[in-house]
Parts: structure tokens; sequence; C-alpha cells
């Protein structure tokens, strides 16, 4: 999926590592391995990379990850 | 990929007599013998007598019930605790390949469905896994084919005949339709453990964490793809990367483009009339003749920007420059409309119609090549909402400055 990129700039991603537990879910379930484990919590590694499906926002157990796109 | 929901078709969570039936069974509408096509097979036989068609087994008849046919796809039944469950096929038989074709096709795509429930595949225990898929015939069909030496439990949730992706990102492939269905087969009375494997692509319309709550069921997330079960259950339920990451290869584009040409089928008929009539506008206000010529000459350019849009964009979409598939669509579509002004008649036409010509044909590729976004596995609905402000106003300007010429240029 690398060669074939959609605009950047555009996702409404939020991602609040205070919340992370670093259960590693997020990382499990997204479809363009926009997360990655680092030091026990998640960051964002791929922000254009996301489609906002909302994958990690419901699988966090802590809800801290937000996804808002105006329409679906 | 979302464009395929139809929200007519969605039910209420009212029960549909449907599911009161065994999975594995559909109705007939008029029954006149209370036999089944399992029975009327085995009649066939040399020696004329009824005859179980699976030794392994016992006779289909011992599960006949008045007014159902046994599905194609079924091999046997095994008994459990939760009641008869069907052992399903993993070999694709003519009938699963033409109606693939069909469905690939968009002819019967809306309507494609396998009874929600429980189903087996192999010789699966108490201690086997259970893999959780949607009731659209296309994906149990994908499923089962991938589960040759595998002995699985399968739940069929009802997603209303639509792909696992798709009906995560509607809501039919649910917390709550998950949870019910876990109750309404009696898994818990199937499997001694409490786990079910989810494909990952299902998590968005799934809260892992909930369903454990209510149903007491773990969720695994497996692989993207059926194929990588095999070995996703050979590594211990762990995922590769790349079992984990969605791809959309020139095959995996290329064979959604039967249905976006079916989508656009209906306005594109529609579009060939409309310019038939106006271009038979001209001096002597309105001519058959100039209708014929010139409409014909119209309607090719109309169907270069469908085959760019529908088509060739959607297969070489990587190769084509920009990011925006409005501007991909320009792209190609400009190119084809050249083309097609040096194999037609159009350049005896004028300079103005020319123009005219070109900028339609561009246009109604680069709309198409827009709607595409609502087929693939990456863009985000923020990104096409930008996309459609910016570009359609450019697309919708270019046909408005079209059509002004095409009319002018036949006076």
């Amino acid at each position: 999926m690398k060669n074939i990129r959609y605009l950047e700039d555009v996702s409404t991603l939020v991602f609040n590592k205070d919340k992370c537990v670093g259960c590693s879910l997020c990382t499990v379930v997204c479809p363009h391995q926009v997360f990655e484990m680092n030091d026990g919590k998640a960051v964002i590694v791929d922000l254009d990379g996301c489609m906002e499906c909302g994958a990690c926002v419901n699988n966090c157990p802590v809800n801290a990850i937000e996804v808002n796109p105006g329409v679906g | 990929m979302f464009q395929e929901y139809d929200e007519k078709k969605v039910k209420s969570t009212t029960i549909n007599p449907e599911e009161l039936k065994p999975s594995g069974m559909k109705s007939e509408g008029v029954t006149i013998l209370p036999s089944m096509n399992g029975v009327s097979q085995a009649c066939i036989s040399d020696s004329g007598s009824l005859k179980p068609i699976n030794e392994k087994d016992d006779s289909f008849e011992k599960y006949a019930k008045p007014g159902y046919v046994l599905s194609h796809f079924v091999n046997r039944f095994m008994d459990t605790d939760a009641g008869q469950i069907p052992v399903v096929k993993t070999e694709m038989m003519l009938k699963d390949m033409l109606a693939t074709v069909g469905a690939r096709a968009g002819i019967t795509r809306n309507n494609y469905r396998v009874i929600p429930g429980l189903y087996a595949a192999g010789e699966p225990d108490e201690n086997s896994e259970v893999l959780v898929t949607a009731n659209f015939k296309l994906t149990f069909d994908i499923l089962r084919k991938n589960l040759k030496k595998l002995n699985v439990w399968i739940l069929v949730l009802d997603t209303v005949g639509v792909n696992v992706w798709c009906a995560a990102g509607k809501g039919t492939f649910s917390t709550r339709e998950l949870v019910r269905r876990v109750e309404s087969s009696g898994l818990d009375k199937v499997v001694k453990h409490r786990r079910i494997i989810l494909p990952q692509l299902s998590a968005t319309g799934i809260s892992a964490r909930d369903v454990k709550k209510m149903s007491g069921f773990s969720v695994i997330y497996g692989p993207v793809r059926a194929q990588d079960i095999q070995a996703f259950l050979e590594n211990g339920k762990k995922a590769d990367p790349d079992m984990r990451q969605v791809t959309f290869t020139f095959a995996e584009r290329l064979i959604l483009t039967p249905v976006e040409l079916n989508i656009a089928l209906k306005y594109v008929l529609i579009t060939a009339v409309a310019l038939l009539v106006i271009s038979g506008i001209g001096p002597g206000i309105f001519s058959l003749k100039s209708a014929g010529e010139r409409g014909w000459i119209s309607i090719v350019f109309l169907l270069t920007g469908l085959l760019s849009g529908a088509v060739v964009t959607p297969a070489f979409l990587p190769l084509l420059p920009f990011k925006e598939f409005a501007a991909k669509g320009m792209i190609s579509g400009s190119l084809f409309a050249l083309c097609a002004m040096f194999l037609s008649s159009a350049s005896s036409l004028g300079i103005s119609a020319m123009i005219a010509l070109f900028l339609f044909g561009t246009s109604i590729s680069s709309f198409l090549a827009m709607n595409f976004t609502g087929s693939t596995p990456f863009t985000s609905p923020s990104g096409v909402e930008k996309e459609m402000k910016q570009f359609i106003p450019i697309q919708a300007g270019a046909v408005a400055l079209s059509l002004v010429l095409w009319i002018y240029s036949a006076f």
C-alpha cells in the first residue's frame, strides 16, 4: 500500500498519549499500520496513511483515540 | 467500498423468519412434495433404492424438513448440543463460480446471501476455533474455500448480504449482532473454550471489550485475508505484518470495475438520450439528421469518458499522476478524448465542437474516477470530501461550457 497514497494532512485522527495504556490493540486492528508501539505506548507513525475507518477508536480500551470524518 | 450499502435493505432487529430455520437450508416458495434435493438425487442410483449420499454420515433424509431444500454448499450435517450444524464443502462448484461472476458484474450482488448461523468445516470438536464472517455469499465462499485442511466452526453474522469491511463500516457487522448471534447459535454449548476469531477488517464495527463483557467470548483479530487463516492458526494465532496490511493490487482494482460500469450504466443511458436530443438543436430548430450524426459523435466521447473513468483510471491508479482521483481521471480522460478526436470525424465539426467534446469526455472521466474513491481500501472520508469540494465545481463548469460550445457549434 506504500505505493498508493491518498491526500495528505486531511485525516482527523487524534491520539492522546497520556491516556494510552499500551495494550497495542490499535496496532493490530489498523489496516494501514498507522500506529506503532514505542516504550510501552502507541505512537502515530503514518498519519497520512489513516483512512478514518475507526477500527482503533472502537477497540481502544481507554478511549485514547478519536476520529471525526465529516461524511461517511 | 462503502457504496455497496443499501440503506433500504437494512432490517430492524425483529426476527426474520429465515433465522428460525437451521442454517444451511433455504425455503422454496411452493413445495409440492416434502422431499429434499439430496433424496431425489439418491433415487437416481443404480439400485434405485434410497442410499445415503455421504457414507461418513447419516443420510440427508434424517434432516429433511417439509418445505426446505438443501443448500448446495452443504456436505452433510453434524449433531451437536446446539442442534444440527451443516458442514460446508470447501470446494467451489460450477454453480458458485457462475454466481460469483454474476455478483462481480453487479447483477446479483445485492441479494447474494447465505443464512446466518453456525456452520462447520472439516471435523470440528469442542476445542476447535470459531471463525466469524459476514453473510455475503462471495465472502462466505472465499472463507470456506480457504478452510480445506482445517477443522473449524464458522459463525455467519447477518450483515444483510454485505462484505465484512463495508458491513463493519455501516454497522451491520456489529458488536450487537455478534453477541446476538453467539447466543442464538448456542455457541457456548458447541465449544468448551470462550474465544472467537474475527476478520481484522471487522474491527471497524466491533468493540472487542464490549463483546467480552456481553457474551463472555474473547475476540481475537485474525488476518485481513481468508487465505492467511491457515498460516495464522499454525502460527499460534499470530498474524505476520503482511497479514495485517490491506493491499490494492492491479487485480484487486480491476475486479471492481464491472460493478463501477454497472452502476454508471443507467446514468450513461440517460445521458446518451439527452445527447441525441441536444445534438439535434441547430439552425432549423431541431434536425433528426443532425441528432443522429452529431449525437453519435458525442456518445463516442461519453463512452471514452466511461471507459477512462470507470475502468482505466481504477486499473492504472498508481501510475497516473496526482493524488486526487478526479485529477487522475482528468489526465486519463483527456488522453482518451484526444485519441477519440483523431479516430472519429470530430475534427470536421470545427474548433468549438472539438473543444466541447474534449471538455465533455474529460469531465465524465474525472467524475467517474472520483466516484471510485468509494470503492478503495485507503481513501479517507475527509480526503474525499476535500476532493469533491474542489473538483465538482470544475467538472460541472466544464460540462456547462461544453454544452454551450456544442450547441453554438451547430449554428
